[in-house]
């Protein structure tokens, strides 16, 4: 063999091996000092069907962020909650839990005039509550009503989750357990103490659980009619 | 001629005035910030560069972590509190919180603990 055709052998197992070690990276953890990366989209994967009438992922996702209210349900904040739909046709009941979609192209996004409202390359849709001036636009744009804004003073946050009065908040995928490379605290809580109808994962990493599901699977997002493509989506609905 | 040795002692009696002030203030009326450190060590960068740059470290690693999610500890306001909550109180306020006392007395308004949490984590859980 002569050495120009080995160095073309040994370029082509190159470009053979290089998108499997690629997909082996994606799947980990990132280092902290690493920057979300485009490579990735988080998103949800929820299957109606097992979603029981327990509240786990509400619950946990109060737990882990320390939004618990004041029992004032009309100006409390909710990040996370069980919306019961009902089929006027059939009369069937479903419950779901209802979140932040995380929205490919988010209304809050559009409307927020100082730019407090962002998605992040890996698709988390946010607030920054240094830059939030309270407006409440975004409440009004979310057609999901995912959004809240606290009208309180706020003491014992959690440290990872600061929390204030004045701003607007909403779920965040718990983006400070995803840094970290675990999943939301939802999810964690739904596949221990629910029915398993939760499913975290990498939207655009092929090989992921949620990818094969979602390829071999029909999935609808919530209103598809305002073709938002939320990274939630929903199973049997 | 004159008139430079009148500004000199006037130079030297406003000088020895504001001694004698300082040290009146010294004697308890206006509190003196509490600078407890009470962890050993260095601190991630040199006391003059931290007294002088640390609210800019601060908003630096603020939005590099809100916006890309780097959570390099270094810079980060949780590390701070970490080190620098007091051992009785496991906060960084209160009268001799390490940030608040210098703040009261310098008279700055600190933002941060609107919605962060003041407590090292161990005792806010």
């Amino acid at each position: 063999m002569n050495p120009d055709r080995r160095q073309l052998l040994g370029w082509a197992a190159a470009a053979a091996l290089a998108p499997g070690l690629r997909l082996i990276d994606l799947v980990q953890a990132r280092s902290p000092e690493e920057a979300a990366s485009v490579l990735q989209r988080w998103g949800l994967l929820i299957d109606v069907e097992k979603c029981s009438d327990c509240d786990a992922c509400v619950g946990a996702c109060r737990d882990e962020n320390g939004w618990a209210g004041h029992g004032r349900p009309a100006t409390d904040a909710q990040w996370i909650r069980k919306a019961s739909l009902r089929d006027r046709g059939t009369g069937l009941v479903q419950t779901l839990p209802l979140m932040c979609q995380h929205c490919e192209h988010p209304p809050c996004v559009d409307v927020c005039p100082t730019g407090a409202s962002f998605k992040r390359a890996d698709g988390i849709v946010l607030v920054d509550k240094h830059i939030c001036i309270g407006c409440r636009y975004c409440v009004m744009a979310c057609p999901f009503g995912a959004r809240s804004f606290v009208h309180e003073p706020v003491t014992g946050q959690k440290a990872d989750v600061p929390r204030g009065k004045g701003t607007v908040e909403s779920c965040t995928l718990c983006v400070h357990r995803v840094d970290r490379g675990e999943r939301p605290a939802c999810v964690e809580a739904c596949n221990r103490d629910g029915g398993k109808a939760m499913l975290f994962g990498d939207l655009k990493d092929s090989s992921s659980e949620i990818s094969l599901r979602l390829r071999r699977e029909p999935s609808t997002p919530l209103r598809p009619d305002l073709a938002l493509n939320p990274g939630v989506r929903y199973q049997r609905l | 001629m004159s008139l430079r040795i009148a500004a000199a002692v006037l130079v030297a009696l406003l000088g020895g005035a504001s001694l004698a002030g300082s040290a009146e203030l010294a004697g308890g009326r206006v509190a003196l910030p509490v600078v407890k450190i009470e962890k050993n060590g260095a601190c991630v960068a040199p006391t003059a560069q931290m007294r002088r740059d640390h609210m800019k470290m601060l908003l630096h690693q603020r939005d590099r972590t809100m916006h890309e999610g780097v959570r390099t500890t270094r810079f980060s306001l949780k590390n701070c509190i970490e080190c620098h909550a007091s051992r009785e109180t496991g906060s960084v306020l209160g009268k001799e919180g390490f940030c608040s006392s210098c703040h009261a007395y310098a008279s700055v308004a600190i933002d941060c603990f609107e919605c962060h949490s003041p407590m090292r984590e161990a005792r806010a859980q």
